[in-house]
């Protein structure tokens, strides 16, 4: 069996993706947390399924401008992931890589777009990296893209790129916090139907 | 009394004079807004992908550029407005990420800019202005009092179409 729609996933999936992105997400943060040579925390994941409107109101309403970054997975497991970073998020992390504290989000230079898209590439990789390991499958990673805008309009982009068959997507949704001015980002990852499959009957869970 | 009415994504509403539309954020969507100058009937749809499934009846006919024109038409029509008068503003179809390697993706915002046309122009609806692609995300306000559309962008500041 596979799974062809959303309302097929039963309470124990959802927990085996909440647990899935436990893993990446505590991954990922180790990783942060030593990039910024501090305390990062994370909350546990929520795993949810929904249209792009009520995820964007989730994340701030959907004019708030975010960060976004974005890679596309291949191989065994397809989909998108996306880690969207809050202004003040990109502030701290900014001034504790390159040391600037003056940051203008609107008119971000390239040396700063370039370090906040590489602390999202090494993020989005110790995750991945965890959930190939879990799952012994073979996941490879886009070069990540990034972009300054409004929340909404990110989201539409795996939204559109992965709901063929319908207007939800599934969330697996991570909350990172830094423990020195308290701000989050979160980490999302939107796999395909056929790819959910596989993940699921590669971890013996019954469809 | 004029009323603020807000279009979701996949979403399409008609209003009567007065009132006015809004939908927030598109990235790759677009919005379309259609209007009738003499009854001041104006609609606003905000479509995701360009062209209906055919193989899948159930779907939402507002997602798709293709159905959601024809709907918006025919509503309108309903309202009083008359076809060979509706003109027709559209925004959004922006390509938001830029994956290296793999230029393809994030095309589908022109594609969907494509499709918006092309309904128009076999509806013979003309096209007054337009504020597509490139890579940044839009609001659209949509008045009907004027028939003018106001984009909003975080980066690019405010215009009026």
């Amino acid at each position: 069996m596979s799974i062809v729609n959303l309302e097929q996933l039963n309470e124990m999936h959802i927990d085996v993706l909440k647990e899935i992105g436990n893993i990446g997400a505590g991954n990922a943060a180790t990783s942060l947390s030593q990039m910024l040579n501090t305390e990062v925390d994370m909350t546990v994941p929520t795993v949810r399924i929904l249209d792009i409107n009520d995820a964007a109101n989730a994340l701030g309403g959907p004019e708030n401008p975010v960060i976004g970054i974005l890679a596309k997975l291949y191989g065994d497991i397809e989909g998108i992931m996306m880690f969207i970073i809050e202004q003040d998020f990109a502030k701290t992390v900014l001034s504790s890589l390159l040391g600037v504290n003056d940051v203008n989000c609107d008119r971000l230079s390239d040396m700063e777009l370039s370090a906040i898209s590489e602390i999202g590439n090494i993020m989005i990789s110790a995750y991945t990296g965890s959930i190939s390991t879990l799952s012994q499958l073979a996941i490879k990673t886009s070069v990540p893209a990034i972009s300054v805008d409004m929340v909404g309009a990110l989201l539409s982009v795996p939204a559109i790129e992965m709901s063929s068959v319908s207007d939800k997507i599934i969330f697996i949704q991570d909350d990172f916090l830094s423990n020195r001015n308290d701000v989050s980002a979160n980490m999302l990852l939107v796999p395909s139907m056929d790819s959910l499959t596989r993940l699921m009957q590669k971890l013996g869970i019954e469809l | 009394m004029s009323n603020m009415v807000t279009i979701g994504i996949s979403d399409m509403k008609v209003v009567k004079e007065g009132d006015s539309l809004v939908t927030y954020a598109l990235g790759s969507c677009v919005g379309i807004c259609l209007y009738d100058p003499v009854t001041k009937i104006g609609g606003l749809g905000h479509i995701m992908l360009p062209n209906y499934p055919q193989n899948n009846p159930k779907e939402n006919p507002h997602r798709f550029a293709d159905t959601c024109i024809p709907a918006m038409l025919d509503e309108m029509a309903k309202m009083g407005a008359l076809r060979q008068r509706i003109v027709a503003k559209i925004a959004g179809g922006a390509k938001m990420f830029e994956v290296s390697g793999d230029s393809a993706f994030g095309n589908i915002g022109a594609r969907n800019v494509e499709a918006v046309k092309n309904s128009l122009m076999s509806f013979h609806i003309p096209i007054k202005a337009e504020d597509t692609g490139l890579n940044y995300g839009r609001t659209v306000f949509f008045y009907t009092e004027n028939g003018s559309m106001v984009v909003k962008s975080f980066a690019n500041g405010v215009k009026t179409y």
